[in-house]
């Protein structure tokens, strides 16, 4: 099974082949490196800019503007601070363009902790981009999901962030990407760059197909009944493996990878709310101003007399940084135990009764999942 | 050049003062509420208009411009018409349906991406259409023009370093027009160096310096630019110095600031030498005026946007194009 990076590439390399794909570009996308987590190895379209992530978005954005297909990389989310106000830009070309206008362009960056990133190699950025109107922002959780995903993202005549966790890059997925070799080994061989001189290397491609995951469609991972569990990225696994422990005690959850938070796939969101009545959204960006939040609030305006407990946010920590030592990013940043500690509150919590004075109050802040 | 271009010029850049000066005149009327435009711009801003390879798509070039552009514009063919509309911020606006400031265009048909308020931004985008025509090669150039003060941010600098990247050379004209301030902080007071466009030398980039209140010398110096640019293919910097005769815009009162006046000199230029008497060249600005003045009355009767269009455009539904 192909890894997500691997996934990534075979991804772009069909886009360049099939849906006119012009440029693939960052800090270290082309050869000799491909990428630091390899994502853009042996592509044809390639290159290396400076490094300037402003030039990147503004690269990007007038390739859009004059017909081409760009997908431009922030080489790590950490770092896409400083073009902000460019992002913004190309969020409102086309609405302040009155529909003159418009960027099919694909921004890349990897997210997330989990790699020992310490404190400028493991951001979580959703809660920024999602609040830059006119972008679509997707997440994928496997490799399978990156690359149909991606092929969505260059096919969007929009601009959209294409967010891989940095921590899952490296992982394989149990479903193949079509026309990928089943022998990983193979796959190996024949896509990822030698170490050494790669000067005369070339990518012997194999032919994979077509497959879209429609950008607003959230994928129900398990069902369950105790209740409706909302997450992305890093932690997607994650709350699988939650759910799969807590079955032995008896629970079971309605566990959504949403895979596309702009736009959220409200009837998913809603239909399971009203079966499970009790919502928890796990990620691991900093708790205020969280997306999680608007996903609750969300919740609320649609099906709050579905609800029969308060729903609950496990976040990161409001701290200015995830600390080097593992022990900090763990405190910072909810692992295995803090996410069932979270679903197991909440689903042993007592329903709030009918004609009661309200939601039961549970823990919200990381450090009481314990 | 020749006498009848020499006065198209000249009805070029009355058109577009009178166009400013009624501009602010609608900000005290209640037609509009907030003006920023380029009266002391006219100038260069014409040459550039009338020298630009207007059409869509790579094969022409692309306009990367500044709230103080119009006259460019105006050159390359717009009607005044449709920027008293963005002034009144009407739905009939062709260049942001009511979104945007004046001045603030969009075509796609001409190639002038959308103008922002965010200073210098344009800098770091244009590289990206001149790496497109870099690359369809032909003779489309990718233009990008801003003030002097914005210079200072990184898309400056961003704008020589990947213009200049070797072997990966852009077929760009990097113009800044330069009048000496930012709103009310005087250049030498910031800047230590006062010839921006010699910040190209050490990139390898050509570059001129030109006195952007004479049109003739700016024409021939943006035809030169130019040339140069869709021959070889590689980045030029050109330094207009040009005046700003209301001011930053409405926010600092947009009354008449004692500067050199391009068109009143050019004017006076062509009277000496004989090519315009003073009664034609009133009646050029009276016919301009009173055009507009029917303009005015028109877009006075258009509608406002609807309200329940905010959200249009947020997204495109349709096929790229
Ligand atoms: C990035 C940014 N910072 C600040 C402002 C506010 N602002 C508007 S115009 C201006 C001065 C710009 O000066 P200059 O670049 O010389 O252009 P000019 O207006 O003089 O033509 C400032 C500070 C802005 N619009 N954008």
């Amino acid at each position: 099974m192909a890894t997500m990076a691997q996934a990534i590439r075979l991804a772009l390399h069909y886009g360049e082949e099939n849906l006119g794909v012009t440029d693939v570009f960052g800090e270290d996308v082309g050869p000799p490196l491909g990428g630091v987590f390899t994502c853009t190895q042996g592509l044809r379209t390639a290159w290396n800019s400076p490094l300037d992530e402003r030039g990147i978005v503004g690269m990007a954005t007038g390739i859009a503007l004059a017909g081409g297909r760009p997908v431009a990389e922030i080489q790590f989310c950490d770092y896409m601070f400083n073009a902000i106000d460019l992002l913004k830009l190309a969020g409102n070309a086309s609405w302040g363009s009155n529909g003159a206008y418009h960027l099919p362009m694909v921004v890349m960056t990897p997210v997330g902790s989990g790699i020992h990133g310490s404190m400028y190699h493991s951001h979580s950025v959703e809660s920024v981009l999602t609040h830059i109107p006119g972008w679509k922002v997707v997440m994928p959780s496997t490799p399978l999901d990156a690359y149909g995903l991606m092929l969505a993202a260059i096919e969007d005549p929009n601009p959209v962030f294409f967010l891989p966790p940095k921590a899952l890059l490296r992982t394989k997925g149990e479903e193949p990407i079509p026309g990928e070799p089943e022998d990983a080994r193979e796959l190996h061989n024949r896509i990822d760059a030698p170490l050494g001189d790669r000067s005369q290397w070339k990518p012997d491609w194999p032919e994979v197909g077509r497959h879209l995951v429609p950008i607003g469609k959230a994928k129900r991972m398990r069902e369950g009944r105790n209740a409706t569990v909302l997450t992305y990225g890093r932690l997607a696994p994650v709350c699988l493996e939650a759910d799969k422990q807590l079955r032995a005690e008896g629970f079971s959850f309605d566990l959504f990878d949403l895979r596309s938070l702009v736009p959220l796939d409200w009837d998913a969101i809603v239909a399971s709310v009203s079966r499970t009545h009790r919502l928890l959204v796990v990620n691991e960006d900093t708790e205020v101003t969280n997306f999680g939040e608007h996903l609750i609030r969300g919740v609320i305006d649609r099906a709050f007399g579905e609800l029969e407990a308060a729903p609950v946010l496990c976040a990161g920590a409001d701290v200015p940084g995830i600390g080097m030592a593992w022990s900090l990013e763990a405190a910072s940043v909810p692992q295995l135990p803090n996410v069932i500690a979270a679903m197991r509150a909440l689903a042993v919590a007592p329903a709030r009764e009918a004609g009661g004075r309200g939601f039961l109050e549970l823990p919200t802040r990381l450090a009481r999942y314990r | 050049m020749d006498t009848s271009l020499e006065l198209r010029i000249h009805a070029l850049m009355v058109g577009a003062r009178v166009l400013e000066e009624q501009l602010i005149a609608m900000t005290r009327s209640g037609d509009g509420y907030f003006w920023i435009g380029g009266p002391g711009e006219e100038a260069f801003n014409v040459p550039l208009g009338l020298l630009v390879h207007k059409g869509e798509g790579p094969a022409f070039d692309y306009l990367h411009l500044h709230y103080r552009s119009s006259a460019t514009l105006l050159a390359m063919g717009a009607a005044p018409i449709d920027t008293l509309r963005q002034m009144r911020s009407v739905a009939t606006d062709p260049y942001s349906g009511g979104r945007n400031f004046v001045n603030h265009y969009a075509r796609h048909d001409w190639n002038v991406v959308p103008v922002t308020p965010t200073i210098e931004v344009q800098y770091a985008q244009a590289i990206g259409t001149a790496h497109v025509q870099r690359r369809a090669g032909g003779e489309g150039i990718t233009i990008v023009n801003g003030g002097d003060a914005g210079a200072a941010e990184g898309d400056f600098a961003t704008s020589l370093v990947w213009s200049s990247r070797p072997g990966q050379e852009l077929p760009i004209l990097i113009v800044v027009a330069n009048n000496h301030y930012g709103i009310s902080t005087e250049q030498r007071t910031q800047w230590a160096m006062s010839d921006i466009a010699s910040r190209a030398e050490p990139f390898g980039i050509r570059h001129a310096r030109v006195d952007g209140c004479d049109p003739r010398a700016s024409y021939a110096a943006i035809a030169e630019a130019m040339a140069y640019v869709r021959a070889e293919r590689r980045p030029f910097c050109l330094q207009a110095d040009v005046s700003r005769l209301h001011g930053h815009s409405s926010s600092t009162g947009g009354g008449l600031v004692a500067e050199r006046d391009g068109l009143l000199e050019y004017e006076a230029a062509l009277i000496a030498e004989g090519k315009l008497t003073g009664e034609q060249a009133a009646a050029v600005w009276d016919e301009r005026r009173r055009a507009l003045k029917a303009d005015l009355e028109t877009v006075r009767g258009e509608p406002f946007p609807d309200p329940s269009t905010i959200h249009a455009h947020t997204f495109y539904e349709g096929e790229v194009r």
